[in-house]
């Protein structure tokens, strides 16, 4: 056992059972797998992405490139989890990956005996040969070798979900320089968010043993965050990752509310996304630890030298009893006198500086360098090169390395900040260009001593408050330590011809950096294109700054010359789960159901996706079998008798003002300033490039009040666009528009029976017959004594037809009053395919004509756009391309024989015509078998279709294999002159 | 993104549906001579700068109000809005 | 220097010491015959092929950065030549015949994967418009291919079918689509050019053109007067910055398109696919990322990062579609700079100014076209006529009313 005896912020007296590749250990809670693992004496934890390289813990946190396991079963299992972070909870599972049969065992190890022809960007220079060989041979047994863990194909059982959230300050980080931010803007009252990845609040403070004043850092922290609790104002998100920094304050986060559990509570998400609005923001991130670049750095044992003395400080373990430290820089002491002080064994700490200082307790090697390591699966020794040549041999199970510590910038860089290079601590600060309203302290601003850290983010807050006009009280802070840093820069041992890594995930070797370096992928973006650096899922926290000093130290150039790639979100990775919250499954989005929703339910109706809506496909009746009986069923007892449709998903616009008419006299391109009240009108709307963009009718019901339809895919565009004529173009006109889809229920009453019936509906003080209530008229009426209602004569279906509409609370009712009153006609409810029938008979346009490809004169109704008026898209409309007097014009095609299948999207050629491009006159846009004619029917684009009656063509498919002639006709199958719905 | 609605206060830009350029306020007149030519450039030619553009938004999850912000294309910093009503008087469109 | 297995082993038992660089890093020389503006990879292509195809000697190309970096380097990396339109599908079915056989001709694995790409279907409007398009790709000579919603889950049975807002009734699949590793192309491109004597000065800013009686006579940089008998400019997102130095305004708006990546997994998607309901394609790369994106942000931008309602909209879509993307983990976004026209398809063109030439507006798709475009630039500025595929890539388009407008929005960029 390597757990330490005493100590950590652990809970001793329980223990929690857990697996990891099947073997049951024991741990605590407070451990993290990782600390779990370690103090169970597993070092090797996993494998890398290219060499598969057996690899231990890294890091102490989020950090960690190596110890990547997948965690939990079925459909929640979990690839590529951090065992760093991934708290313990009590029968937590988790298995390696990357590796097979065994982590001990791996095949793919041989890439690490062939891994001098697995350069970076080998791939680049071979696999050409044969051509045909990279998807079939080549490509397969890469793909197969990479990738890290896998991912399940079940769903994800659990729930996520969204909030946002407003606060005056966030605080990024909740250790020292945090909690003093904290605890000053809370005190005056700010409203403040601080939030932190971890689940115990203090960041360093819970690794370090140094004071704060009398109280030891964890024990201040913990005093802290209890004082910060109490305090309403207050919010305090534990295990929350700030994962960018948008645009004008905005972070997203998200809260891991149940991963520290076996699963989540009843009813509760797994993970929540939040996106917090901030006036201001503190970062206080902290800082990176880096490693150094040696022989043979990577092997389980080898870790950083702050990681290790964390897991000894809070998790009260040790990956070994003997241990050594390598280092350019005091910090590195720290951890030896740490480790000393738990009673390990401290081989010595190898100070790549000459005037290294003295340690108690320890040897120094000063100006010495580690060489190598050994040991396959796990640390057994290191060589060290000491400053007069000697090279010694270490027998150790550990070694901390230590080479200086990054300030974690990545949030101050989300937007177009660039970090800046300090020669005094060696490491990029966060540059000028901060997110809008961010402030940095604390270590991510290269405060790091504790002592400053506590100040820099009482500091900030201060700021911020006076900023918001609010006085605030520097707190008194406690006394900490406040040592200098002392660091002289030191990268990579060289005169090797063994690997030493910088990117562990990613196997990036300072040979890989210098390979890049002599093909010219110099530039840091070019780098981590060409050898991958950084691109792991780490992003190279730990692996950038290296891969940069060693490409500056070839170019000859200073770090700063060389620069820094881009950080972008999220900070760490997130669950596309959290991202995609409860918009998942069926309510992707939400469903739009029509007024006559829950009765067509009752009808068995088999419901289609219609935008949002969902509406009513076809009614099937007992004994019918197949969709086209139900479908040609409809469409003959509308034509025979009546039917009836809910058509409520038509957009409604009420257009009401002393100008209504002179608006739509504009919107449309045809004309609207004459049409009488009581009457309605056909209308076609062009878009400013001329091109058709909605179609709809216009009832005129008073003379300063006109009802707007629109096609239900347009509905709201066609409201947008109307806005911003009336808004933006005519300011100055005196009309007023609102939607009004939702607030009436319509349904269309067709077939030569829709007046008797209706007459039994409408209150008998209305007139319906022909000269009372003629063919496009409208009006308000009552209905079933007294409800207010609308009612408009136009037809879709070509047939006697009226709309009727009464406010949606009364639509479920007025389609079963309908149907009761309809019996004596057998009055049939008719869905989407019949009305589309039924269209296509008639020969109208709908969403398969109007494809925001076609203009009026495609449609046949280039007549319509008047040359009289300035309409919106009437000058465009009249350009040369778009006004082909051999261009496409929308016409019918009847099959030779009637049973041959016409398919919508077929092309349209000359019979005998070769199928290739230049043959091509045209397309079918929507075809239907009409009952009707007991034929397959068809309306299509034909180039200079209107001359072509009577032609004979190729509708031909390749694409579903069908090839049918065909006869050019019109495109109105059906009572071309129009008498029945005059009727 | 947050848009300072001139009526409403800061709203999420998530609201709002994005038109384009402000110009498009500066329709032509349709019956004038010329309007092809002026109608081309209306329509299809455009700034696009790196730096202020002025820019129509709608509110359509709010008050449907059109509105003018001028905004930074490189930064995103939003520096005034207005209600694009107000523009349109102002830059003499009336009825 | 020939690529090889031979040559790597050759190299990888001697210590790597024999690879040179890919490129060279010369000094521009005071005159070129022909200057490309923009190290992209639609510039750099377009070099190398005047220097291979057309035989153009004397060549510059003229890179404000590192070649590159722009949208080559910054996209979801998909092939296909699924265009609908008779302006664009020739173009496109050009390019993937290129990209067949591209790497044979770089000398250079770009990673050419030809593992189809499959559009989903999910209304019958939508299989109407599929239908119409795979039947043109057909006439066109390419491949298409309408699936069944049966035979879609028999490719990709952990879609989502059973529980869907908007269900799966088929795809149009297009076998010969694919992916090609993006940063590759830029580079077996410039590798490429390099060896037929381009040369590729990095690091060198335009900040103007030189303009006399109407003639454009060169271009100013960072780095002096670069004079050339020719200017060809392909510079993507940032097309209407460099015009306006020549006092141009584009039928062109820029915005940023968001691209995704997940942390690696082992393989789990054969091809690449586009969800019909929402706004979410997806591949996974070699190295195991899936990679995705979804729809413009919509609004101006010359920023290379966008906000997060667009990328919970992707997430969604994600879900929507492969409910088992719950706990996979999204590793980087970033942004790039889309250079939107106002139809959605792209223009290859001269100016109005004798000597400059234009390639731009390519929206979202503009890797795909890379090799064609580089060709049919190359093309136009050899024999100053337009290549057969590109005809009508035309500025007078628009004021003819000759739109190729594949989506039907219209003039409004962030539309298409």
């Amino acid at each position: 056992m390597n757990r330490l005896s005493t100590g950590g912020q652990i809970d001793r007296a329980k223990t929690f059972r857990f697996t990891f590749d099947g073997v049951p250990y024991d741990g605590h809670p407070g451990d993290t797998l990782a600390s779990a693992l370690l103090a169970n004496g597993v070092r090797l934890m996993g494998r890398s992405f290219k060499y598969h390289r057996p690899r231990g813990v890294l890091t102490a946190g989020s950090e960690e490139p190596n110890a990547l396991v997948q965690l939990r079963n079925g459909g929640r299992q979990e690839p590529n989890t951090r065992a760093t972070t991934a708290e313990l909870f009590n029968g937590l599972t988790a298995v390696s990956q990357n590796a097979w049969p065994s982590l001990k065992f791996d095949a793919l190890a041989i890439n690490d005996r062939l891994s001098n022809f697995l350069t970076a960007g080998f791939y680049y220079k071979t696999f050409m040969w044969p051509a045909a060989f990279w998807e079939k041979l080549y490509e397969p047994i890469i793909r197969r070798a990479a990738g890290l863990g896998s991912i399940t194909t079940e769903p994800d059982p659990d729930s996520y979900d969204k909030g946002f959230l407003h606060c005056d300050l966030l605080i990024i980080g909740a250790g020292p320089a945090g909690l003093a931010a904290a605890l000053t803007a809370g005190r005056a009252g700010a409203r403040v968010i601080l939030a932190d990845e971890d689940f115990r609040m203090g960041g360093r403070l819970n690794a370090e043993t140094h004071a704060l004043g009398e109280q030891s850092g964890a024990d201040w922290a913990a005093a802290i965050v209890a004082e910060l609790a109490s305090m309403p104002n207050i919010r305090l998100l534990t295990r929350t990752t700030i994962l960018g920094a948008f645009d004008h304050g905005i972070y997203g986060a998200v809260e891991r509310v149940a991963d520290h559990l076996p699963e989540p509570a009843p009813g509760k998400p797994r993970q929540i996304l939040w996106r917090i609005y901030s006036k201001a923001a503190v970062l206080c991130a902290g800082a990176i630890e880096r490693p150094i670049a040696f022989a043979n750095n990577d092997r389980p044992g080898i870790m950083m030298a702050g990681a290790l003395r964390t897991y000894v400080n809070r998790w009260a373990v040790t990956p070994a009893q003997t241990v050594a430290v390598f280092t350019n820089n005091d910090d590195g002491h720290r951890t030896a006198r740490d480790l000393l002080a738990r009673g390990l064994d401290v081989a010595a700490i190898i100070d790549t500086r000459a005037d290294a200082p003295a340690c108690d307790g320890a040897q120094v090697m000063a100006g010495a360098q580690v060489i190598d390591s050994a040991g396959r699966l796990g640390l057994k020794s290191v060589t060290v090169r000491q400053a007069d040549g000697r090279e010694h041999q270490l027998k150790l199970g550990a070694l901390g390395m230590s080479g200086g510590w990054n300030p974690n910038v990545a949030l101050s860089s989300h937007q177009r900040g660039r970090p800046q290079w300090n020669d005094e601590i060696a490491a990029f600060l966060p540059g000028a260009d901060l997110p809008q309203g961010m402030q940095v302290a604390g270590a991510a601003a290269g405060r790091f001593s504790t002592q400053a850290a506590l100040a820099s983010g009482a500091d900030a807050a201060m700021q911020v408050l006076s900023d918001m006009g609010k006085t605030g009280h520097a707190p008194d802070l406690p006394m900490a330590e406040d040592g200098k840093t002392r660091i002289t820069p030191f990268w990579h041992v060289g005169g090797t011809k063994a690997r030493a890594w910088l990117d562990f995930q990613n196997d990036v070797t300072v040979k890989d950096v210098t390979l890049a370096h002599q093909e010219g992928f110099r530039s840091v973006e070019h780098l981590k294109r060409y050898t991958t650096l950084g691109m792991a899922t780490d992003q190279g926290k730990t692996a950038n700054m290296g891969g940069l000093a060693v490409m500056a130290e070839l170019t000859g150039q200073s770090i700063a010359q060389t620069g820094t790639t881009m950080f972008r979100p999220p900070y760490t990775p997130v669950a596309m789960g959290a991202l995609a919250g409860r918009s998942v499954g069926r309510d992707f989005r939400p469903f739009r159901l029509t007024p006559s929703h829950k009765w067509a339910v009752e009808q068995g109706a088999t419901f289609v996706e219609v935008g949002m809506w969902l509406r009513a496909q076809w009614f099937p009746q007992p004994g019918e079998s197949d969709w086209r009986q139900s479908v040609d069923r409809e469409v003959r007892a509308t034509r025979s008798s009546v039917g009836v449709c809910d058509v409520t998903t038509l957009g409604k616009i009420d257009v009401q003002g002393r100008d209504a008419a002179a608006f739509l006299n504009r919107i449309y391109c045809n004309g609207f300033a004459k049409l009488a009240v009581g009457r309605v009108r056909y209308g076609l709307m062009l878009r400013e490039d001329g091109i058709a963009m909605d179609d709809g009718t216009a009832a005129r019901l008073a003379d300063d009040h006109f009802v707007v339809t629109t096609t239900t895919a347009n509905a709201v565009a066609v409201f947008r666009h109307m806005e911003f004529a009336r808004q933006c173009l005519w300011p100055d006109m005196d009309v007023q528009l609102i939607s009004t889809t939702e607030a009436w229920a319509q349904f269309a009453v067709a077939g030569p029976n829709s007046r008797a019936l209706l007459q039994k509906i409408v209150d008998p003080e209305f007139d319906l017959s022909n000269d009372g209530f003629p063919f496009m008229a409208c009006g308000e009426i009552t209905v079933c004594g007294g409800c207010p209602a609308r009612l408009f004569r136009i037809s879709f279906s070509g047939e006697l037809a009226f709309e009727i509409a009464v406010p949606t609370r009364y639509g479920d009712a007025l389609i079963r009053r309908l149907m009761a009153a309809g019996h004596e006609f057998g009055v049939t409810p008719y869905g989407t395919e019949a009305l589309g029938v039924m269209r296509i008979e008639k020969g109208h346009a709908a969403g398969n004509e109007l494809n925001g490809q076609t203009t009026a004169l495609n449609l046949g109704m280039g007549r319509m756009v008047s040359d009289k008026k300035d309409s919106i898209g009437a000058v465009l409309s009249r350009r040369e391309g778009l006004q082909d007097e051999k261009g496409l014009r929308l016409v019918g095609f009847m099959p030779r024989n009637p049973q041959d299948r016409v398919i919508a999207g077929a092309h349209l050629l000359e019979t005998g015509a070769e199928l290739r491009a230049a043959n091509d006159l045209g397309y079918v846009t929507s075809a239907c078998y009409s009952p009707t004619l007991n034929s397959y029917i068809a309306i299509g684009f034909l180039k200079a279709g209107d001359a072509r009656l009577g032609d004979v063509l190729r509708a031909a498919s390749p694409l579903t294999g069908h090839d049918t002639e065909v006869t050019v006709v019109s495109p109105h199958f059906i009572d071309p002159e129009g008498e029945r719905l005059r009727a | 993104m947050i848009i300072n609605h001139p009526l409403l206060g800061p709203c999420d830009a998530q609201e709002f549906t994005y038109l384009g350029d402000a110009r498009l306020i500066e329709r032509p007149d349709g019956m004038a001579d010329g309007a092809a030519a002026a109608f081309f450039d209306y329509a299809y030619l455009r700034e696009n700068p790196a730096g202020e553009h002025r820019e129509l938004w709608f509110h359509e999850q709010g008050d449907r109000s059109w509105l003018v912000v001028t905004r930074n294309t490189l930064t995103h910093d939003i520096i005034s809005v207005e209600l694009a009503r107000d523009v349109a008087r102002r830059q003499g469109r009336s009825a | 220097m020939r690529y090889s297995a031979f040559r790597l082993l050759k190299e990888a038992l001697s210590g790597h010491k024999g690879w040179t660089p890919a490129w060279r890093n010369p000094a521009p020389k005071p005159h070129y015959d022909i200057v490309i503006v923009g190290g992209g990879g639609h510039g750099l292509a377009t070099a190398y092929y005047l220097a291979r195809k057309f035989r153009q000697h004397n060549i510059a190309v003229i890179e404000k950065g590192w070649i590159g970096g722009g949208n080559v380097g910054r996209n979801t990396t998909i092939i296909r030549s699924n265009y609908l339109l008779d302006g664009n599908e020739p173009f496109y079915e050009f390019s993937l015949k290129l990209w067949e056989g591209l790497e044979q001709d770089l000398n250079y694995n770009a990673m050419v994967s030809q593992r189809g790409i499959l559009n989903l279907i999910h209304t019958d409007a939508q299989r109407d418009a599929f239908t119409r398009r795979g039947n043109g790709m057909i006439l066109h000579g390419a491949d298409a291919e309408l699936l069944s919603a049966e035979q879609v889950r028999r490719e990709y049975p952990f879609l989502n079918f059973d529980n869907a807002r908007f269900p799966i009734k088929g795809g149009l699949a297009q076998r010969r689509g694919g992916t090609v590793r993006h940063d590759a192309v830029a580079w077996g491109y410039a590798r490429g050019a390099d060896t037929h004597g381009v040369d590729i000065i990095q690091n060198c800013e335009v900040t103007g053109f030189r303009i006399e009686n109407g003639a454009c006579l060169g271009v100013e940089t960072s780095r002096g007067f670069i004079g050339a008998g020719k200017v060809g400019v392909a510079v993507a997102g940032n097309s209407s910055r460099i015009m306006a130095h020549a006092g141009m305004r584009l039928p062109i708006e820029s915005h940023v398109l968001q691209a995704f990546v997940s942390e690696g997994l082992k393989p789990v998607l054969p091809g690449v696919i586009t969800f019909g309901a929402g706004h979410f394609y997806c591949s996974q790369s070699d190295k195991g990322g899936l990679v995705f994106g979804g729809d413009i942000d919509g609004y101006n931008s010359y920023a290379q990062r966008g906000n997060l309602p667009v990328i919970e909209d992707v997430a969604e879509g994600g879900m929507a579609l492969f409910p088992g993307l719950g706990r996979v983990r999204l590793l980087r976004m970033w942004g790039g700079i889309m250079d939107m026209s106002m139809d959605g398809s792209p223009i290859i063109d001269r100016t109005h100014i004798q000597g400059l030439y234009f390639n731009g507006g390519w929206c979202y798709g503009g890797f795909k076209a890379t090799p064609a475009s580089g060709w049919c630039f190359a093309h136009l500025l050899a024999t100053d006529a337009p290549h057969p595929t590109a005809a009508a890539y035309r500025f007078d388009r628009f004021r003819k009313g000759r739109m190729i407008d594949e989506k039907g929005m219209g003039a409004q960029p962030n539309l298409h």
